[in-house]
């Protein structure tokens, strides 16, 4: 294995990345939302659809935003005012956003990302930090898109756990009850975290459509939404812990393509199968020892209505 | 509180409610389970919204839309069930939903809460999780979060419900001392003598409506029973004599290791006579839930030996001790997670122990509703229909749906664990005479108690528990409360 194969597990962990990160924001609030699949496909169609008519790589990533954060809208209007179950509406949502994107898709196929904007998503090394050895060449010579990642999960984990409003956020997840007779505006605290989950989820499926394939082809996600739902499980609902998550997965999913050229030979479909069997077996490790850190929010997936008896 | 009127469904709840505090006084709330005590004071915190009536402070008046409201008009509430999130630390509990700051200064917050601390008299260290916490500490954790935002109305609801009375001693202690400053504290409860002993005035609720105002000095216990129940009631609590002297239950040598290897039991041995109450006393968590479930057949990781009439029943299932015609009864202390399915109604509650027996395809619900009827009648349960959920009456009405449906089994023997925790004392009453009935039918009976006064007076024998071990076994008729407290601390008997 050479750096090389490290940098692009960076690359292909990043739209990880940033689906975590969004999920697991959500889920902060106590709103499970298995709808990540349905936004990053949302979100991979409508940028790349802005990035063919405008050109603009802004206007894309904006619009991808937009459809991540407005299939998120759907899912808290259903269940934070509607109080619907979380599951169902979660999985419809996933079933409605691969609709858009084969809808919305439509005619895209085989269409590239224009050249200028790929410059725009192109490689550049961080000065001084792009110098040090192997980590500079596994980090910081990397798109504009994976920094951000960087700086997104930085000020994920300041803000959830150094900010009054992340202690109140964590507060409505984990005792709804309580977070409200103390006064927090709980439906308001919801929506704000569902919806900037969906953005981010939004942007994951724009990484893959703009920068990571780049070109449009149907179900660019191919099951990543979901793995990004059982890394927030992974990753302890820490978002510190969400990068070593996303970039262990980011190794996995490219693994198969490595040691084809050792010439080793394993079926495709096995290695193909490798990160959702590391899934499997985290998910069962996780759930054998309940500790009070690191489990998920005690209100995740409970609908809540304060004159309940 | 002006004309306050709230329902839920087809239960009224509060109905044309009307009363005042003043600042620098301590002003109780006393009431039965289920005469809107609760809803009143939620009304008050924004939990709830009245359907009719107003809600003055500092004479404005107020429309509390949500508990945000309530905080800004310098309420604070105190709930029974506490408010607590398990993994932050108190500090960060006492924190929650404030506005003063937008990143958190840990050192700053700690001053804060330790100079609160010192001025009422808490003993609260701020970097302590609320899952290390007794029980005693979380209420502290709750009154001190309400201090911090500088409320000067305090409602506490239930308060002493679960606290030993040494905790109880320093409650009212740290509620004088928030007297003295000025604030005006409401407590709701039913224990009169806590009435007696800490109140200034009182107003006693009745379903739902307001039976009288008194200042506690001009009152006495009878009186205030008499406001609550609507009648005189009689608070002795008989014992009659042991029948015959005949063993029912051996346990011998129990041990239980629970699932993180600590010793839950160790070498518990005891016997119950038949037509015996014998008594469980210990600090919360000694191993009295244990134990209970141990009999039950619930637990398996157990060693030792359960004798049931000379019969080793450790090692049976309850449906298989069920079977051999043995019939122990049960009454959880979880009413709700183990005794009964909150969201059936009384009749499928009912069913639920004995449907199997049933040959045919479909459940014949006919036995079960007859048997629901009694029981509501048996015991007086105040509900809408037998067909109502169970999880919509007040506590009290589903401990009597729960022990109507055990006794109604003609139980051999009976597990009870606080039967009686958050009933009042007209309910109370109906559960120790209900015992006594079936010490008097020659049941074997286990009560796990928390209050040492009626420990005294209902059981025969006393056992005390001690970190899953038995420390003594004392005669109820000759042992005093300082013996047991004495006990359940760990020492030896004196």
């Amino acid at each position: 294995m050479d750096i090389s194969f490290f940098a692009a597990a960076v690359v292909a962990g990043t739209p990880l990345l940033y689906a975590i990160l969004g999920e697991l924001i959500t889920e902060k609030s106590g709103q499970l939302n298995l709808g990540v699949e349905g936004m990053m496909l949302m979100g991979a169609v409508i940028g790349f659809k802005m990035a063919i008519i405008t050109g603009n790589p802004y206007l894309a990533l904006l619009g991808a935003m937009a459809a991540g954060g407005f299939g998120a809208i759907i899912y808290a209007v259903l269940t934070v005012t509607f109080r619907a179950n979380q599951v169902v509406s979660g999985l419809t949502l996933t079933i409605f956003g691969t609709g858009f994107a084969s809808f919305m898709g439509q005619g895209l196929m085989g269409e590239i990302v224009p050249p200028d904007m790929k410059l725009f998503f192109a490689d550049f090394k961080i000065p001084f930090l792009g110098d040090i050895p192997i980590l500079g060449q596994i980090f910081f010579n990397q798109g504009i898109l994976v920094y951000s990642g960087y700086l997104l999960t930085i000020i994920a984990g300041l803000y959830i756990y150094r900010t009054q409003i992340g202690l109140n956020l964590r507060a409505v997840g984990e005792n709804t009850a309580a977070a409200d007779a103390a006064g927090i505006h709980v439906s308001l605290y919801k929506y704000v975290h569902v919806i900037i989950g969906g953005v981010l989820c939004g942007l994951a499926g724009a990484y893959l459509s703009l920068v990571y394939i780049p070109s449009w082809q149907e179900n660019v996600t191919a099951g990543r939404g979901w793995i990004a739902v059982a890394l927030v499980i992974f990753c302890k609902w820490n978002p510190y812990r969400v990068m070593m998550g996303a970039f262990l997965f980011g190794g996995l999913d490219i693994i198969g393509f490595r040691i084809q050229k050792f010439d080793i030979h394993i079926s495709q479909y096995i290695i193909d199968l490798l990160p959702y069997i590391v899934t499997i077996v985290i998910l069962i490790l996780v759930s054998v020892r309940k500790s009070h850190s690191g489990s998920a929010p005690a209100s995740l997936g409970v609908s809540y209505f304060r004159e309940e008896r | 509180m002006v004309n306050i009127s709230k329902s839920f469904g087809e239960i009224k709840a509060n109905d044309n409610i009307t009363f005042s505090v003043n600042y620098g006084e301590i002003y109780a709330l006393l009431g039965e389970n289920g005469a809107g005590k609760s809803t009143l004071v939620n009304m008050l915190s924004g939990v709830y919204t009245p359907d009719s009536g107003e809600i003055y402070v500092h004479d404005k008046k107020l429309r509390f839309s949500s508990p945000g409201d309530s905080i800004g008009s310098g309420i604070g509430m105190i709930h029974q069930h506490f408010k607590l999130i398990e993994i932050m630390t108190a500090a960060e509990n006492i924190i929650i939903g404030q506005k003063r700051s937008f990143i958190i200064h840990r050192k700053k917050l700690k001053k804060t809460i330790n100079s609160i601390s010192e001025k009422y008299g808490f003993k609260t260290d701020p970097d302590k999780y609320i899952y290390d916490m007794s029980v005693g500490e979380k209420q502290s954790v709750e009154i001190l979060k309400v201090l911090y935002r500088g409320a000067d109305i305090l409602i506490l609801d239930e308060p002493t419900a679960v606290l030993t009375p040494q905790e109880t001693e320093k409650l009212f202690t740290i509620l004088k001392k928030m007297k003295e400053q000025g604030c005006a504290v409401i407590i709701i409860t039913h224990k009169l003598h806590e009435v007696m002993e800490i109140s200034d005035r009182v107003t006693v609720l009745r379903r739902g409506e307001v039976a009288g105002t008194v200042n506690t000095s001009e009152t006495n216990p009878k009186e205030l029973t008499a406001m609550m129940v609507g009648k005189a009631v009689d608070l002795s609590i008989d014992r009659p004599a042991i029948l015959k002297d005949e063993v029912m239950l051996e346990v011998k040598d129990l041990s239980l290791i629970d699932r993180d290897g600590i010793k839950k039991l160790n070498r518990v041995s005891f016997n119950v006579k038949a037509g015996e109450i014998l008594g469980i006393a210990g600090v919360a968590g000694s191993g009295q839930k244990e134990l209970c479930e141990s009999i039950q057949g619930l637990e398996r990781r157990k060693r030792g030996e359960i004798l049931f009439r000379g019969e080793d029943i450790a090692r049976l299932t309850p449906r298989a001790i069920f079977e051999r015609g043995l019939r122990i009864s049960f009454i959880p202390e979880d009413r709700l997670g183990m005794g009964l399915v909150p969201t059936m109604n009384i009749v499928d509650n009912v069913i639920m122990k004995d449907y199997y027996l049933q040959k045919s395809l479909f459940l014949d619900r006919e036995p079960a509703r007859e048997r629901a009827e009694h029981i509501v009648k048996m015991l007086n349960v105040h509900t809408p229909g037998i067909y109502h959920p169970v999880n919509q009456l007040s506590g009290g009405n589903i401990q009597k749906v729960l022990l109507g449906r055990e006794i109604d089994a003609n139980p051999d023997f009976l597990v009870t664990a606080y039967p009686t925790r958050g009933l009042d004392i007209g309910s109370s009453h109906l559960i120790y005479d209900e015992l006594n009935r079936q010490k008097m039918k020659g049941v074997g009976v286990i009560y796990v108690g928390e209050d040492l006064n009626v420990l005294l007076s209902l059981c025969d024998r006393i056992m005390v528990l001690f970190e899953g071990r038995v420390i003594g076994t004392v005669d109820a008729s000759t042992a005093t409360k300082e013996d047991i407290g004495f006990m359940m601390l760990g020492g030896k008997e004196c």
